[in-house]
């Protein structure tokens, strides 16, 4: 046997090694997301209070958009830190996902609001559109409407700072 | 003691009735079959190792229906899958198309046997000239023994 092959089982544990250390730090539910980079979808857009609305009404800025349902625990978990980002003038669209509007609207109520529009699916049409496979989910669009990069699951200080703040704000 | 039995009989048909409502109409026998091919075919974003048909989440349920819309709709099959890849990526497929990033995945297996071939053929010529030619140094080297031997004894 030649002797440089003696090393070859220790070269592929260590390949190995590393691609399985990698494994453990991905999220299998987090998929890629293949709307980043494409633009809003041509939807009919209607919002809470039941008026219909243009995508060039509520764009015109870059915005956070959040999907979020009263069904949604982790939605409620991150409402307070919305509300947080909301005060401190992020701009936040809210796309209210397959609820109703009443327990929506009362959710707002005392949860407080920190959406600049409250938009709504009931159906979930327009969330097939988006992509949306649950809630909560947050997009960053920019003033086109080009969406810049999505985030699946609670929004909070780290996953603003890491995943949106630097684009929101280079956006403006 | 009636009104018990009926109720228990109601109870027991619940669960037909609420299933007959998720059956599907369709035009044709060929559509049946395209959206069950479909639904067999795209997998469920949210749940990780289901597909359309087999799984109860929300989302699955909305891109059945969507997949049944759009066949109602005349689409063809490429187009609505295109429509789900477009929306939520080839994560969707259970059998994705070849790209740059999965080549190493399709071409692993293949690059495998041929590295295992590769060694196999080459120990294999390399083994036996290595082995005669070890056994002709030993045999020499017995037969130069025996000479010498033979002289010593002289």
């Amino acid at each position: 046997m030649n002797r440089k092959w003696v090393l070859a089982p220790l070269v592929v544990f260590g390949v190995l090694a590393a691609f399985l250390y990698k494994g453990l730090s991905l999220n299998p539910t987090e998929l890629p997301s293949a709307m980043v980079g494409k633009q809003l979808p041509m939807v009919q857009w209607r919002q809470l209070s039941g008026e219909t609305i243009e995508a060039g009404e509520f764009l015109g800025q870059p915005a956070l958009i959040n999907v979020w349902a009263t069904w949604c625990p982790t939605c409620k978990a991150e409402h307070g830190y919305l509300n947080t980002l909301s005060k401190q003038g992020v701009r936040i669209i809210g796309l209210n996902y397959k609820d109703d509007v009443e327990l929506a609207q009362e959710w707002l109520d005392r949860y407080g609001d920190p959406y600049a529009v409250n938009l709504v699916d009931e159906s979930g049409r327009i969330g097939i559109e988006l992509g949306v496979y649950g809630a909560p989910e947050t997009y960053l669009v920019d003033a086109q409407g080009n969406i810049l990069e999505k985030h699946v699951g609670v929004v909070n200080e780290k996953v603003w700072t890491s995943k949106f703040a630097q684009r929101y704000f280079s956006g403006q | 003691m009636i009104r018990r039995f009926i109720v228990l009989a109601a109870l027991v048909m619940l669960p037909f009735v609420s299933n007959s409502q998720s059956l599907v109409q369709f035009d044709s026998e060929l559509d049946r079959t395209r959206y069950y091919a479909l639904i067999q075919e795209l997998r469920c974003p949210k749940c990780q190792n289901q597909n359309l048909a087999d799984s109860d989440s929300v989302i699955a349920e909305d891109l059945r229906n969507q997949v049944y819309v759009m066949i109602k709709d005349g689409r063809s099959d490429q187009e609505i899958v295109q429509f789900m890849v477009e929306r939520y990526g080839e994560f969707v497929l259970y059998r994705p198309a070849f790209s740059l990033s999965n080549s190493v995945l399709w071409g692993a297996p293949a690059a495998l046997i041929l590295i295992v071939l590769f060694v196999a053929v080459s120990r294999r010529k390399a083994a036996p000239q290595a082995a005669t030619a070890k056994v002709d140094d030993l045999q020499l080297q017995q037969r130069l023994d025996e000479i010498d031997s033979e002289k010593g004894a002289e």
